[in-house]
């Protein structure tokens, strides 16, 4: 929730500063997130990412990616491009990689 | 560098690239190691090992035309190619080809909703259409129609339909492809047909009514390597007003035949027209219940032993139910009440000592938060219920309270069988035995699987075998899975659909009449694909100049 406050500050920000495209990267990022990341990374019920990495991290961690603060750009990329665990990797006609430059910079700290 | 397909050399390989290139943009091809691993199969059961499936390039057109030119280009210099729609298909075969070194066609690029017509309820869409899009298309035009989807909803109504995938709406919208209405398709010549009405230049009636003038060939590009669908219609359900949820419960492990018989009585009346859930508290890890045993030590022990009557015994002092069986019925609410009620007099009558429960009484349009809280607790089944995609159903095989050592997916042994209580226990019985003599994991109480009655009068036992990245124990589950289809043959039942690695098995076992029907599609490809060029091997069914003596 608090990225998505971030992402709308920084979207209207941009009408005033000269991050105007760093804003735009961040709400495509965020566009992308919701599309091809929330249905299993979202909070919500039967989020099966937000469910293994609640798991996993036994709240050392946010489970759902979008309030985590250390979510790397490049790690973002690696696992969107490799996969893990039963999470496919996704092709480059469904996230390009200029999408990926996109969703990594949204997530990252 | 990626493997060359077989049998082509470097130039011509290089040049049919180049020609695909002008066709599509350099963009668009896709020829580096790193990109070509991104069309591996991520649940291969060969992953790793020297037989994964690989592709040796792919090509992404955006439009009907680029396909026909890349159907061309590839008959020409003599590529394998394989189509993917949103290449979403695990466990099933993801975007990897059948036959090692084809160029996968990825189609996802070409993703409009063409047309949705609300007063007819139909829908006209492109393969890289996901359910996700249908359905927001709807949600933003505004119309009140249902889409029904499978599980996850990334994948393509086209791609699933074709591979006879299903979902979990209202009768007959459960059966993607019977549900379909009219298709577009790019022949293996490059020429394009439509199918239905469609072959009526201007047609008014193309997404109306199925049949044409002549044969009706839409099977025939059904699970098949006939041609390269680029545009489908489906048919979609009117919003109903209502919805109600109840369960029957029995207490006999005998009780399953006239609970599934009068539950088939009603599909077949339309008297409940939802999907029917068989479940079993009792034996617990099976069928509609998730969460592994009770744990109650004495109920452990009980389904670790074939003490049939013991464990019945158990079952009523604790007012566990052996079997259950939810009934969901949609429509005007006052409707669906009446029913309901009869539906309850007919299980009484059968079944008398059958106990009900009624569950969720839902009107519509769902508000978010209703879906939500429908969801919970759900996995397989939830929001689809209502016709609205989500990836819950990916809960069965990550990390859970349930499974905390997630492998990395899992497939499918999925034979058809007769939708009687009779054939449950029969198969159960075969198929507890093929297990022991597997080395599979035995199931309690001998039951391998309860079927999803997804189709209206038939039933589909849904085994997994997971995927290890092992490579060894890959190796013996693939070996395990083609005994299971002979198996399954020797009593008469077929897989509906199956992953690359078994299709041959699968064909094979559809022997009848000296496999006259293997023989009949390969008549047929090698009259309309005489290079063998759309999707070698693709259901068994492989081109002359590939096919074993």
């Amino acid at each position: 929730m608090i990225r998505r406050i971030i992402a709308g500050i920084l979207v209207s920000l941009s009408l005033l500063v000269a991050g105007q495209a760093l804003a735009q990267d961040i709400e495509r990022g965020r566009e992308v997130f919701q599309y091809w990341c929330a249905p299993c990374h979202d909070d919500g019920a039967g989020r099966p990412g937000t469910i293994a990495l609640q798991i996993l991290y036994n709240g050392e961690k946010p489970a759902p990616l979008e309030e985590r603060t250390d979510l790397l750009p490049e790690y973002t990329k690696t696992i969107v491009r490799t996969g893990i665990s039963v999470m496919p990797f996704y092709r480059k006609t469904e996230i390009s990689d200029a999408d990926l430059d996109a969703l990594a910079a949204y997530l990252a700290p | 560098m990626p493997i060359l397909p077989p049998g082509i050399n470097e130039t011509d390989f290089s040049a049919a690239l180049g020609q695909f290139a002008e066709t599509v943009g350099t963009n668009w091809v896709f020829t580096s190691d790193e990109d070509v691993a991104l069309y591996r199969d991520a649940y291969s059961p060969f992953w790793g090992s020297d037989e994964e499936k690989l592709a040796s390039a792919a090509v992404a057109p955006e439009s009907v035309e680029e396909v026909q030119q890349i159907v061309r280009i590839a008959n020409r210099y003599r590529i394998p190619l394989y189509p993917i729609s949103t290449g979403k298909n695990y466990g099933y075969g993801g975007s990897a080809p059948v036959h090692s070194g084809s160029v996968v066609v990825d189609l996802k690029r070409m993703n409009r909703v063409l047309e949705i017509d609300e007063r007819n309820a139909t829908c006209l869409v492109e393969p890289g259409v996901s359910y996700f899009d249908l359905y927001n298309a709807i949600q933003e035009k505004g119309a009140k129609l249902w889409i029904d989807c499978p599980d996850p909803g990334w994948g393509s109504p086209i791609g699933n339909a074709l591979d006879h995938g299903l979902g979990y709406t209202i009768g007959h919208f459960r059966d993607h492809f019977g549900s379909h209405c009219g298709m577009e398709v790019v022949l293996p010549n490059g020429e394009v047909l439509r199918t239905g009405p469609g072959g009526v230049p201007g047609s008014k009636t193309w997404q109306q009514y199925q049949y044409a003038f002549g044969p009706q060939l839409d099977g025939i590009f059904s699970q098949s390597n006939f041609g390269i669908v680029t545009k489908m219609g489906f048919w979609l359900a009117p919003e109903p007003e209502a919805f109600r949820e109840d369960t029957v419960a029995v207490y006999n492990h005998d009780d399953l035949i006239p609970l599934v018989d009068v539950t088939s009585y009603l599909t077949n009346s339309s008297i409940s027209n939802g999907l029917p859930g068989l479940g079993s508290p009792l034996l617990r890890a099976i069928g509609t219940s998730w969460g592994g045993p009770d744990s109650d030590p004495e109920h452990i022990a009980l389904l670790q032993t074939s003490d049939r009557p013991a464990l019945e015994r158990y079952g009523r002092e604790k007012n566990i139910p052996y079997w259950t069986c939810n009934i969901k019925t949609y429509g005007p609410k006052e409707v669906i009440n009446a029913q309901w009620a009869h539906a309850r007099e007919k299980f009484a009558s059968s079944i008398p000592e059958a106990t009900f429960t009624e569950g969720e009484k839902l009107e519509f349009p769902l508000t978010y938060e209703q879906g939500e809280e429908y969801q919970q607790g759900r996995i397989a089944g939830g929001r689809v219920d209502f016709g609205i995609p989500n990836l819950s159903i990916f809960q069965i095989i990550s990390r859970t309270p349930w499974n905390p050592d997630p492998k990395f997916g899992h497939y499918y042994f999925s034979p058809m069988i007769p939708k009687t209580g009779e054939a449950i226990f029969e198969a159960s019985k075969v198929f507890t035995e093929a297990y022991d003599q597997l080395g599979l994991p035995r199931p309690p109480q001998g039951i391998t699987s309860l079927p999803a009655l997804y189709y209206q009068r038939s039933a589909m036992l849904l085994m997994a075998l997971q995927v290890t990245r092992n490579v060894e124990v890959d190796r013996k589950n693939r070996s395990a899975f083609k005994e299971l289809v002979k198996i399954a043959a020797e009593h008469g039942w077929g897989e509906y659909r199956t992953p690359p690695a078994f299709q041959d098995d699968v064909m094979n076992a559809y022997s009848f009449g000296n496999n006259s029907l293997r023989r009949f599609n390969e008549t047929i490809k090698d009259a309309i694909d005489p290079n063998g060029i759309i999707s070698p091997g693709k259901s068994g069914i492989w081109p002359k100049n590939m096919r074993k003596a």
